[in-house]
């Protein structure tokens, strides 16, 4: 998959057809558009045929939520990538999607500039926070803070961050990019990468309340 | 009449707006209450003549039960009737200027008629006591009046109010002409319906009077059944269709009222922006904060409840400080400030400096940076409540700083060290200014989190 660094193949997923094509328009050449759709059932069949790096998906759609359809690929394309774009801030829509599989999240408002560089490094397999993001996740993660040395035996490490996962979150809360992050925690950029995937893999896998309870949120409503 | 004014028209219309107003007024106190002024009858809440809905309002006795005392006394000798129809008569409308009654005194035909039907219904009833028909004959003067005087308002009440009587009166007449309720099939059996209906309370009064001949006790309970039934028959279509009717004038009048509720605060707040919008196109940035700004508050009122442009935002958590902060700087400034918090706690003096701070920096960034995005982030932690305020604007020497940043970064710290908080500003000139600002929590705020 050698191509994927220079033009990524990519579907998008909302069921508005005016941001579709903002979106197609904002991407421009920078990668591959391979299909659309507005809608759970489009979205699965059209992807299972396209096979593209990654999906840009509406955490709102009006046959489910979006973490249908990532659980649907998931299964049947485990190569598929998504990251989710989403209009609403709330933390069990973002944290639902997350957790069902998609490997990013960020808002609508972001630039085509910024959303091409968040699609290729889902692309290339690493996690896009966005600081919004990280500021769940830090909320998510904090309560156990004050008694971490007397942390309870059966609080696995899934559900703990280290300390340097959360100078890394904190940072990009603050608005810093990898680089900088990089920078300003004297490690390579490619640690930074590494911690935000570990995050995210904790992020999917923990069992934590607060984590639970809004995927839970999400997907009874 | 003479008194009325040259213009009937105009006039009523006018007066009808003033009738609104008085008749609005018992409902901003919250139900029924009383009026004051003369005994006048209500168009709101009117059933038929609005007469029950007057004296409610002027006695602050509920509608209902002055409408069922009418009901009550009208079934018992017919004298609630007779009351009704000549308040009817005789009581001017709320914003009218003169009754029904004076009006009428200029219809000549119409009196005529009224005496007309008047003395034949008295004929009728002589009659019928002459046939020894007592039960009818025990009513014999208040329906003669109650006829006559219906009468006259039907010929001179407003237009408003003979429509209201005439679709009171169109199930039993059977759909006026000219109304588009009745197919033939309708009408067919509508008739029908009369048809037994009248059968059955023939047969039901023709049992009644000729009880004295039989000594059967069961005939007249027969009677009285026919003509419950007759009467049910006749009647009960008309009375589910004024129930249907007013229920739905409810439900009505209540989607109307969210609907201008609604209106208005779109108006307020969307339409507010797109006009600004519109005539601020050319500036990019403007625009931009504007449609934040609008995004920010149309998402509160959504998704929290929080109506647009109320007070109810201002802080008293930190999170809310926060989000006050990045509205009121995004508005000023035409900036966009991402702001992000971790953790919540309410706020004392402290933390309301440390906001106050926050919200200096802020703005700092917002004028002098030249970015066009801000960073918030705010994190509460046990110990201390930290913010980061964050451009990746023009940046500046700290060695070589002008007097206005020195100025801010002075006023800032100084604020912070005065609660026992600092402040750091770190800036590279060409990347950018991060402002660090922490509060130590008072000690009472530092038990632990419980564990999750």
């Amino acid at each position: 998959m050698s191509g994927i660094a220079a033009r990524p193949a990519v579907f998008i997923v909302d069921d508005h057809g005016l941001f579709r094509s903002g979106v197609r328009s904002e991407l421009g050449d920078q990668v591959e558009v391979v299909g659309e759709a507005d809608d759970v059932e489009p979205a699965i069949a059209g992807i299972a045929r396209s096979e593209p790096d990654v999906v840009l998906l509406d955490v709102h759609l009006p046959g489910g939520g979006g973490q249908d359809v990532v659980s649907a690929i998931t299964k049947s394309h485990p190569g598929v990538r998504f990251l989710a774009l989403s209009a609403s801030d709330a933390p069990e829509d973002v944290i639902a999607v997350i957790r069902s599989g998609a490997r990013g999240y960020v808002t609508k408002t972001i630039s085509g500039a910024e959303l091409v560089g968040a699609i290729r490094r889902v692309a290339a397999g690493d996690a896009v926070f966005s600081p919004r993001l990280a500021g769940f996740v830090l909320d998510a993660f904090a309560s156990a803070q004050p008694e971490q040395r007397v942390r309870p035996a059966f609080d696995s490490e899934l559900d703990q961050l280290t300390p340097r996962e959360r100078d890394v979150l904190r940072l990009i809360a603050r608005g810093y990019t990898y680089k900088e992050i990089a920078r300003e925690l004297f490690i390579s950029a490619k640690t930074v990468e590494s911690h935000v995937s570990s995050v995210l893999r904790k992020l999917q896998l923990s069992t934590r309340h607060q984590l639970t309870r809004w995927a839970t949120e999400r997907r009874l409503t | 009449m003479d008194q009325q004014p040259q213009s009937p028209e105009a006039s009523r219309c006018t007066d009808r707006q003033r009738g609104l107003r008085t008749a609005l007024a018992p409902h901003r106190h919250g139900g029924w209450s009383r009026d004051g002024g003369p005994l006048r009858r209500q168009e709101r809440g009117r059933f038929v003549g609005g007469v029950a809905a007057g004296i409610s309002a002027r006695t602050g006795i509920g509608a209902n039960i002055v409408r069922t005392v009418f009901v009550i006394s009208s079934l018992m000798g017919g004298f609630g009737a007779v009351v009704y129809v000549l308040a009817w008569l005789f009581v001017p409308a709320v914003g009218e200027d003169g009754s029904i009654a004076s009006r009428a005194q200029s219809d000549r035909r119409g009196i005529a008629l009224a005496a007309g039907a008047a003395s034949l219904l008295a004929v009728i009833l002589l009659i019928a006591s002459l046939l020894k028909v007592s039960w009818l004959g025990s009513l014999s003067w208040p329906p003669v009046i109650a006829l006559a005087a219906l009468v006259l308002i039907w010929r001179n009440a407003s237009a408003e109010e003979q429509a209201v009587m005439r679709r009171l009166a169109e199930p039993i007449m059977g759909g006026t002409p000219g109304s588009p309720v009745g197919g033939p099939r309708r009408r067919f059996r509508f008739r029908l319906r009369v048809i037994i209906a009248l059968l059955l309370l023939i047969v039901g009064l023709a049992i009644l009077v000729s009880e004295h001949l039989t000594r059967a006790t069961l005939k007249p309970l027969t009677g009285v059944v026919a003509i419950i039934a007759a009467i049910v028959l006749l009647l009960g279509p008309w009375w589910l269709r004024i129930a249907r009717d007013l229920l739905a004038e409810r439900q009505a009048r209540i989607r109307a009222e969210e609907r201008a509720d609604m209106a208005s605060r779109v108006h307020d707040s969307v339409l507010q922006t797109l006009a600004l919008i519109q005539r601020r196109a050319n500036d990019p940035h403007q625009v931009i904060s504007l449609a934040r700004a609008q995004e920010r508050e149309l998402r509160s009122w959504l998704f929290d409840g929080r109506a647009p442009g109320s007070l109810d935002g201002l802080a008293t958590t930190l999170t809310d400080g926060v989000r006050l902060i990045q509205q009121e700087v995004e508005a000023q400034h035409g900036i966009v400030v991402e702001a992000i918090s971790v953790g919540d706690c309410a706020l004392d003096d402290d933390l309301t400096a440390l906001l106050a701070a926050a919200r200096e920096a802020t703005v700092n960034a917002a004028k002098w940076s030249g970015a066009d995005t801000v960073s918030l982030f705010a994190e509460v932690e046990p110990a201390a409540v930290s913010v980061f305020v964050r451009d990746r604007g023009r940046g500046f020497d700290p060695a070589a700083v002008p007097k206005d940043r020195k100025g801010l970064a002075e006023s800032v710290r100084a604020r912070m060290e005065r609660r026992g908080g600092s402040a750091t500003v770190r800036s590279t000139p060409g990347e950018g200014t991060e402002v660090v600002l922490t509060m130590p929590r008072a000690a009472s705020h530092r038990e632990p989190s419980p564990a999750t």
